[in-house]
């Protein structure tokens, strides 16, 4: 039916595909809850209804990324995350804790509602955090060193602002008025961060592992490979100038920052991709020595072959009921 | 300091306990508000509406938080348990998996539409989008009771090495208890949703409100319990017997019998002493275990000294099983007798509405107690037959497993106080607000009578309120 090498790359390349899906989607989400601020509660009203309906859709990528990886990749799922224990307990516990926090805020007694979107807030970054720190010990091949822990922790920063950057520019695209105006500058500062980070990560990857530099500077590759970094540092520029204009009269090209946004995630995880690919445990296991029997492969794929278009259609279908300037958040 | 595999166990049961809790609730509270929905489209009745949004907010929150708790579980299997997926992964997965597929994205992609949707898209779009979320957690039920109903009775597979793999996948999914479990499953649902809702409907009434819908709600959430409980002792009989069949260890130690026998007595009450391998204080009715699992008085009955050294832990089965019964008895009792008092047209009184609010997580203990009573009857094993549960552990430190213990226990408590605290705040809520304001623009099927019945109810004077204003 498929062949076991190809079906284990098919199911790497739909992990991938989930987990930048993931990161987008989530990432805006947690990023608006990054920047939630704490005084204004009208704010805070029209930041949180412009991710209501679709969190929660975002998060079950989550559930499918980790999903692909456990059920195609067992093996590398539990050698990955009994490296990765503690810091996956606090990814879960600030995943819950913000999701719940986000029906609490609008259901408990009026008076706690600032508790809640305290824990919404700190939630959010704990899960951004602890995401880039994974990021960062997966990176730096799960070594106990100082040097690694500190690349961790700045890896951390990385991921928390960029997750920062997409959810601005979100806002940017779904709000007006004075909150618009806070969403550009925060997008601004964010981006500038985010920036620093991909730079710093993408001179540490290869300086530290060997076969990352020997996969990105061996000619003719080189060639290939060398316009994703600056294609990615030409949309950062592009980004910049865009926001320089906003917000512009008729509100034209409000979802310019974002859409670049999306374009950089999907550039810096091609990156990634290609620097491990076809290491599923950097350095230790490839794809082919974790994927589960094929019987088992094939039998999934068919579901996914049938369902994830339909997936895809009912995520537009639901993206277009709620399009456009955000709306107060109500049950009817 | 207790050792890893220990602390594991109480992670895991920690996390699945917790986590059940809430799709219990959800699974068949998704159709009911279908119910109230397409009540609602056919009648344009506002008290449908009512009912209908005073129960979707708590749907949304009880939902949330069986998401969030849920996400968990995937990491576990690989943290925990890691040989539980190197020994039977390549079955679990693509179950797994379809779950994500066909349940996950289903529920939570309609569920933006269903609650915050209803003034952007038409009446049916979103009484289509409420329907579609009811089969997302339905589907979600299906494909994860196959997976833990296979770990009991597997088949449709073949061992290589140690490795379990795939023959016929339709075996693997309709393996013989699977049929029972997710009856008994989606019922219990059934169940514990319908006495959520009496419960919190009987605690409106009794802070005053004299409004229609909860009224209403009581009413169908009774008669759903009335119905419902005895299906469910009809299908934990049928799947009773699905039990003694393939896994007869976990019978003997529901019914606490150390020898086997023939006319089995069934014990009403005991405390099973496994170091004595015997009863102390029984209760019993002579020959009545017997007749209800073979439907012979003197039909025999394999004891547990037939599996020793291979058989669960007999006391927490045994006082689970009771639990369970108990509540299920109490739920059939209760139900009833309400049920009927209100076709005699007889207002609840006041201490019937109060034991109906005490009911309101009912369902929640019976549905724990019984799924203890069917997860700890399968031990030693973890996939009965193939891997015990020993054999499936992590070597993590104990001091990490601790510390996310640790974590996870208080966050549950925050959580579960967090819950109910508001579950009763918004019931309290609601007895003061209207559900339904005369500014709003709903667009139901009946488009006209809506229009007339707000504008209607508008316009009554406050003493007749209680007849239209819900």
């Amino acid at each position: 039916m498929f062949e076991a090498n190809s079906l284990a790359v098919i199911f790497v390349a739909l992990m991938g595909f989930s987990i930048l899906l993931y990161a987008i989607l989530d990432g805006f989400d947690l990023g608006v809850g990054i920047l939630l601020p704490l005084s204004q509660k009208d704010d805070s009203d029209t930041m949180i209804a412009s991710i209501g309906p679709f969190w929660d859709a975002n998060e079950t990528w989550l559930v499918l990324a980790i999903g692909l990886l456990l059920i195609a990749f067992p093996s590398a799922h539990s050698h990955i995350f009994k490296e990765l224990y503690l810091p996956t307990a606090v990814l879960l516990i600030s995943l819950v804790l913000r999701g719940v926090a986000f029906d609490f805020r609008a259901k408990a007694a009026f008076s706690h509602k600032p508790t809640w979107n305290k824990v919404f807030k700190v939630g959010s970054l704990l899960a951004a955090m602890s995401q880039g720190y994974m990021l960062g010990m997966y990176v730096m091949s799960f070594e106990d060193s100082l040097a690694a822990y500190a690349f961790s922790l700045l890896s951390a920063l990385g991921v928390a602002a960029a997750y920062a950057y997409i959810g601005a520019c979100w806002l940017i695209m779904k709000t007006e008025g004075a909150l618009q105006v806070q969403a550009v500058r925060w997008a601004k500062q964010a981006g500038l961060i985010c920036f620093i980070g991909i730079v710093a990560v993408s001179a540490v990857n290869p300086l530290i592992n060997p076969d990352v530099f020997a996969k990105w500077f061996a000619w003719p590759t080189t060639l290939y490979i060398l316009p994703l970094p600056l294609l990615c540092f030409a949309l950062f520029v592009y980004s910049l100038l865009e926001l320089k204009k906003l917000p512009a009269i008729n509100d034209k090209g409000c979802w310019r920052p974002f859409v670049a946004a999306v374009v950089i995630f999907t550039l810096c995880f091609f990156g990634l991709a290609f620097s491990f690919f076809p290491y599923i445990v950097p350095g230790k296991l490839t794809i082919w020595e974790t994927a589960a029997a094929p019987e088992s492969l094939s039998f999934l794929l068919w579901g996914v072959i049938i369902v994830v278009p339909v997936i895809f259609s009912y995520t537009v279908f639901s993206y277009r009921v709620f399009w456009g300037k955000v709306r107060e958040l109500r049950y009817y | 300091m207790l050792e890893t595999l220990m602390l594991s166990r109480i992670q895991f049961a920690a996390n699945i306990s917790f986590h059940i809790l809430f799709p219990a609730i959800t699974i068949a509270l998704s159709w009911f508000l279908f119910f109230f929905k397409l009540r609602f489209d056919q009648t344009g009745e506002p008290v449908w509406m009512r009912a209908y949004r005073f129960w979707v907010k708590i749907f949304a929150l009880t939902f949330a938080i069986g998401v969030v708790t849920g996400i968990t579980m995937s990491f576990q299997f690989g943290t925990n348990w890691p040989k539980f997926m190197e020994t039977v992964g390549n079955i679990a997965g693509p179950l797994l998996g379809y779950e994500v597929l066909t349940a996950f994205f289903l529920e939570a992609g309609f569920l933006g539409v269903m609650l915050f949707g209803i003034k952007r898209v038409s009446a049916r779009v979103h009484t289509l989008s409420t329907l579609i979320v009811a089969i997302g957690t339905t589907l979600s039920a299906f494909w994860i009771l196959a997976l833990n109903s296979w770990m009991h009775t597997p088949q449709g597979h073949e061992m290589r090495d140690g490795v379990a793999f795939p023959v016929d996948w339709l075996a693997i999914i309709f393996n013989p208890s699977f049929p029972y479990r997710l009856s008994h499953m989606v019922i219990a649902s059934g169940l514990t949703a319908a006495f959520l809702i009496a419960g919190i409907s009987a605690y409106r009434l009794l802070k005053g409100d004299d409004k229609q819908a909860p009224k209403l709600t009581l009413k169908i959430a009774l008669t759903v319990a009335m119905v419902l409980t005895p299906v469910q002792i009809f299908l934990g009989d049928l799947h009773g017997l699905n039990t003694l069949e393939h896994q007869p260890q976990k019978i003997a130690a529901m019914e606490g019998i150390w020898h086997t026998e023939k006319g089995a007595p069934l014990l009403l009450f005991a405390i099973p002493d496994e170091e004595q391998r015997t009863n102390h204080f029984e209760i019993a009715i002579p020959k009545m275990a017997s007749f209800i699992l073979t439907h012979d008085f003197d039909g025999e009955i394999k004891g547990l000294n037939e599996f020793e050294g291979n058989h669960p832990p007999v006391a927490p089965v045994f006082f689970a099983f009771r639990i369970m019964v108990g509540i299920g008895m109490l739920m059939l009792t209760v139900s009833w007798f309400s049920r009927i008092q209100l076709w005699r047209d007889k207002p609840l009184p006041t201490w019937l509405l109060r034991v109906l609010v005490a009911m309101s997580f009912s369902g929640w203990v019976a549905t724990l107690a019984g799924w203890y009573v069917t997860e700890i009857g399968r031990q030693p094993w973890l996939v009965t037959g193939i891997l015990t549960v020993k054999d499936a552990a992590t070597t993590i430190a104990s001091g990490n497993v601790a510390l996310s213990l640790a974590m996870y226990l208080t966050l549950y408590a925050v959580l579960m106080t967090a819950y109910l605290h508001t579950l009763f705040t918004m019931a309290r809520r609601a007895v003061e607000i209207e559900e339904i304001t005369d500014d709003e623009k709903v667009k139901p099927v009946l488009h006209t009578t809506i229009q007339t019945a707000i504008a209607h109810s508008a316009n009554q004077s406050p003493n007749t309120k209680e007849n239209d204003n819900v």
